[in-house]
This record gives structure tokens, C-alpha cells and sequence, in this order.
């Protein structure tokens, strides 16, 4: 106990340990552990015939964080800022360093928007998006959502009600809007 | 090509996609014969990591066939079986260097706090990953290794992120002949950082959660002393009861910013994105780690701030160590330790499903339904 200079006793000796558990002891030594220490210079490990890579070509103005230099040589090509979430994103890059939480809560809300934007453009298109099919829900009935979930003492069952009005809410809001938009034109 | 498509908060589907191509001389364009789901996925899934785009493919944890290579790659060519760290990483930069491949900085434009990461929003890089038919590589003589004959495509798979995180978690713990070590998480990570422990020497190993049958798990599998916090009144007093009042001398936080354990934490972050990360399971790691202890943190976290108790961090003059796991770092060593038997990561998976299904598979998962702790996606199911 803290209480005197001695730690408490293990139940279990390392002999005992290392006959009972495949393995036990054998990263002991730190020297075994390819993570200690944990900087190791050697820059010809990794296979790298560089020391700075060639530059991949920009295709399109890559948006970047303000505390880069310059663009990285290498950069991920998915999905370009388009739309006004797009606006949104380049301003969050152009305007905050990372260390600015307004950066972080611009892009977080660039995500909403581009989710608007992106069911709004799926409708004109052949492939509309499904909240149903998209959740993936029906799995509840064919991988036992209630047994699951209930008498198995799971603290998540506490607020996971909230989930399907997160997903549901702006579906139900959009309805009721289209709802209106059209008994409106209508009836003029 | 077909790759799973982010659609939206909770909100995933399967679509028709360019086949990626080589943007960079050292690319290569990898066809994925199997991926997973990681829990980290799930903070995207449910639209808490800034920057995640609609029309992005997740995917960090692949394996595949090279399919083609750019012109200036020399240690791979097309039809090697490969294995992917989840980490893009260019070799050479200041942190490449040093080992620390997870902050590389010569492949994330958008943030110079992370590294790059395959499908992991443009937070890390803007990369489409793996859970798709085909993906880019890049840095293909860099980052991939040949899968070896004798080991298993799941226990490969399972190296490219859970395994090699899990491993780093309890090396990061600095854990010392005999040390009290306790997991918070029985997810992929914990569960192979409570064997890793032993690995190291550890004298006793605990592991925390909710979940039952993970815990089953962490009993058979990481031969770990489980406890049920929703059981208790308070986890962190009975944490001191069965340590003699003197606390574990490690904590490894294995679970993340959608921690649960506290309502209002856990609903003021994965539901109102009011905080980076659900901070209850490192704060329990710092509540009931002794004082001078180490905390190891191997849950995600995403860049905003959370209510992190510091203060008793710095009154019990903790160490906290923590960092995105530099993958191949470790293969080496697992190797070793996967074809000794040591390590078996394929036992930790319980769901194949088809990418097809992949709307399926998110749901199942981040419902923990029928006892899912680790789902492989099959691209192109035989």
C-alpha cells in the first residue's frame, strides 16, 4: 500500500507468469522494443532513395494550413473543396493557423454544410441518397439490435436514442420545408 | 471501381468511382483484397473529425495486390502481395528520419500537427483509402512490405493499424518487470496492447469497459483481469480497492474521443462536436494511474480541445506519452511475434462482410451489435 515503502505483493511470480502466458517476459528488455528510444536516426531505414521527394504536380489550388512553408511535395487529391462548403474551407485554411479553434469550428461546419449541399445534388441525380439504405439500420434486424443492446449492463444504450434524430432531424426538416415550398406554389 | 463513399454523418454507401492513378513518380495503385474497420473510422463515420468530406472513401487499415507502379518505384512491381501502415510517409523528412514516420511532414498539407493517413479526412492529408477496390500508394518504397508466405491475410491486415498500435500503446507505458498495468478499452487496440504487455514483462493486466463480451475477450485472449465499470459506483475507487490504494503503475488509453462512462462528456462531444474528444478514459487513466505512473494514449483524439483533468496529471507527476504509431516500425518485431505464436491479431475478428454491405457494417460496428469487435471488408468476395 502507499502508505509504506513496499509495493504490494503480485498474486502471480514472473516464473509462474511466463508458464502460464505465450511470451510473457520476452519484450523485457527495452533493447527488444523497436519503439525505445523513441527517436532513432537513420534515414536510409525506410527505403527512401530521396532526401527531398520530387514535387507532385498541383492540379488544382491545393488549400493548405497557414503554418506549412509550402505545399507538402506529396498531397491527397480526394474530394476538392467545391460549393459553398468549399468557400467555407478555403477560408478556415487561408484565415487560422491549427492553433485557432475558429479553424477547427469553420471546417466542422463546412462538414454540415457540404452534407446539405450533397443531398441537395444527389436528388438531381440518378443515384439519390437513402437514409435508410445509407444508415445501414436494417442491420438491427438481422444482427439482433434489441438482444444486443438490452440486460447486457452497456452504458452506450444511454444515449444512443439521440443518434437516430441526429440522422432523422434534417430529413424531417427538409420534408416539411419541400412540404410547404410546394403546397405554396401550388397554390398561387 | 467500387469504394465505400461518406455520404454524411451516420451515412455511408457503396458507389462507382474513378480507379485511382499514379500522381507521383514513387506511387503505386494497390487492388485491396481486404480491409478493415477501425474504431477510429467511426469519429469520421459519425462526423466528428474536421474536414471529413462528403464523396471521401475511409480506409486506413488495407492489404492488396500491386496493380501498377510509378516510374521511379524500385522495391515493388505488379502482383506483389502487400501490406499497407496506415501511415503515409515519405522517409526522408526531419521525423521520417528519426523513426517517427507518423508525423512525417512531407504528405499532409492541411495540418502540420498529424501526419498523413490513408482515408482519414483532409485533416491527414485528403487521402481516399482502402476500403475500396483499388487505392494510390504513395511512397510505394517507402511505406508497403511483402506480405510473407506464412502469414495469414487477417493477421496481415490486422498489422497495418490495430496490432502495431496496440503493441506501441505498451511500449509507450515504459512497462518494467512486475508493473500493474491497466487498459481502459477492450476494443482491437486494447485487447493487443493487454498481451503487449505481458510481452513486456507486465505482472498484472486489467482491462476496463462496458461491453461484456469484450471483456469475455480480453479474458481469453489477453488472459486479462476484467472489470465492468457500469458495475461500480465509482471505477476510479474501486480501481484504488484492488490495487491496494496505490494505483496501477500504467494506463493505457486504448479507447478515444467517444469514450463513454459520462453522460454529459461523452454527449458534449460525439453528439454536439463541443469537444475533440469524450475525455473520461484518460481521465480515469489519470485517476487511477499511481502517482509518478505513465499513461500511455493510444485512443484518437481530433484537434480541438477536451476537458482534461491536467491538474492532477501534473500534481501526481505522471508522464503522458502518446503518438499515432509509427507502423513499420514495429513490423519487424511482430513478425517475430505473430509467426512464434505470440500474437494471433485474427482472433480478435468477429465479422467478414462485403463491401457491398459496407452501410451494414459501420451500423453494426458502431452499434456494437452481435458482439462485434473487429469487421474485415472483402472487396471482391469469391
Amino acid at each position: 500500500m502507499p502508505y509504506t515503502p513496499e509495493k504490494p505483493k503480485l498474486a502471480e511470480s514472473s516464473d509462474q507468469l511466463r508458464a502460464r502466458i505465450p511470451g510473457w517476459g520476452v519484450d523485457l528488455d527495452p533493447k527488444d522494443r523497436p519503439s525505445v528510444p523513441r527517436e532513432q536516426f537513420d534515414p536510409t531505414f525506410s527505403g527512401a532513395h530521396w532526401e527531398f521527394p520530387e514535387r507532385q504536380p498541383e492540379k488544382f489550388p491545393r488549400e493548405r494550413s497557414i503554418e506549412h512553408k509550402f505545399l507538402t511535395p506529396v498531397f491527397g487529391t480526394s474530394c476538392p473543396p467545391k460549393g459553398l462548403s468549399g468557400v467555407i474551407r478555403r477560408y478556415a485554411y487561408k484565415e487560422y493557423s491549427e492553433g485557432r479553434a475558429a479553424h477547427w469550428l469553420l471546417l466542422l461546419a463546412a462538414d454540415r454544410v457540404d452534407t446539405v449541399e450533397s443531398t441537395l445534388r444527389s436528388f438531381a441525380s440518378l443515384h439519390p441518397d437513402n437514409p435508410i439504405t445509407e444508415t445501414g439500420v436494417l442491420s438491427e434486424f438481422s444482427h439482433h439490435g434489441v438482444a444486443s443492446r438490452f440486460g447486457r449492463k452497456r452504458a452506450d444504450v444511454r444515449h444512443q436514442w439521440i443518434d437516430p434524430i441526429i440522422v432523422g432531424a434534417p430529413w424531417v426538416l427538409g420534408g416539411v420545408l419541400a412540404y410547404r415550398l410546394v403546397k405554396r406554389v401550388a397554390g398561387r | 471501381m467500387r469504394a465505400m463513399v461518406y455520404r454524411g454523418p451516420y451515412r455511408v454507401r457503396v458507389e462507382e468511382k474513378d480507379r485511382p492513378v499514379i500522381e507521383h513518380p514513387n506511387d503505386a495503385i494497390v487492388r485491396v483484397t481486404r480491409a478493415a474497420i477501425c474504431g477510429s473510422d467511426l469519429h469520421l463515420y459519425h462526423g466528428m473529425m474536421p474536414d471529413t468530406r462528403v464523396g471521401s472513401t475511409f480506409g486506413h487499415e488495407f492489404i492488396g495486390v500491386v496493380d501498377e507502379v510509378g516510374s521511379s518505384v524500385r522495391n515493388l512491381k505488379p502482383g506483389d502481395r502487400v501490406m499497407v501502415p496506415f501511415n503515409v510517409f515519405c522517409g526522408t523528412c526531419f521525423f521520417c528520419a528519426r523513426g517517427l514516420y507518423a508525423n512525417c511532414h512531407n504528405v499532409n498539407p492541411n495540418a502540420t500537427a498529424v501526419g498523413g493517413i490513408y482515408g482519414y479526412s483532409h485533416t491527414t492529408g485528403g487521402y481516399d483509402g482502402g476500403q475500396s477496390e483499388f487505392v494510390r500508394v504513395p511512397f510505394a518504397d517507402v511505406g508497403p512490405s511483402l506480405i510473407p508466405d506464412w502469414m495469414d491475410e487477417d493477421d496481415a491486415v490486422l498489422l497495418t493499424d490495430a496490432t502495431a498500435t496496440g503493441y506501441f500503446g505498451a511500449q509507450l507505458g515504459d512497462i518494467v518487470e512486475g508493473d500493474v498495468v491497466v487498459v481502459f478499452g477492450a476494443g482491437p487496440v486494447g485487447l493487443i496492447a493487454a498481451k503487449s504487455a505481458w510481452l513486456m514483462g507486465a505482472g498484472r493486466v486489467i482491462v476496463i469497459d462496458h461491453l461484456e463480451y469484450r471483456l469475455e475477450k480480453a479474458r481469453t485472449f489477453a488472459h486479462a483481469e476484467t472489470y465492468n465499470f457500469t458495475e461500480y459506483d465509482d471505477i476510479i475507487v474501486h480501481m484504488k480497492k484492488i490495487t491496494d490504494h496505490l494505483g496501477a503503475d500504467v494506463a493505457i488509453d486504448a479507447v478515444g474521443a467517444e469514450a463513454d462512462g459520462n453522460f454529459l462528456q461523452h454527449v458534449t462531444t460525439t453528439k454536439l462536436k463541443l469537444q475533440g474528444g469524450s475525455p473520461i478514459a484518460l481521465n480515469w487513466a489519470i485517476d487511477s494511474v499511481r502517482k509518478g505512473g505513465t499513461i500511455s494514449v493510444m485512443g484518437a483524439y481530433g484537434p480541438m480541445f477536451s476537458a482534461i483533468k491536467f491538474g492532477d496529471a501534473m500534481n501526481k507527476g505522471l508522464t503522458l506519452r502518446m503518438n499515432q504509431c509509427p507502423v513499420k516500425r514495429q513490423w519487424p518485431r511482430l513478425f517475430e511475434h505473430v509467426k512464434n505464436g505470440y500474437l494471433k491479431p485474427s482472433d480478435i475478428v468477429t465479422h467478414r462482410i462485403p463491401l457491398e454491405h459496407i452501410a451494414e457494417g459501420y451500423h453494426i460496428f458502431s452499434a456494437k451489435l452481435d458482439n462485434c469487435i473487429k469487421p474485415i471488408i472483402i472487396p471482391n468476395p469469391v
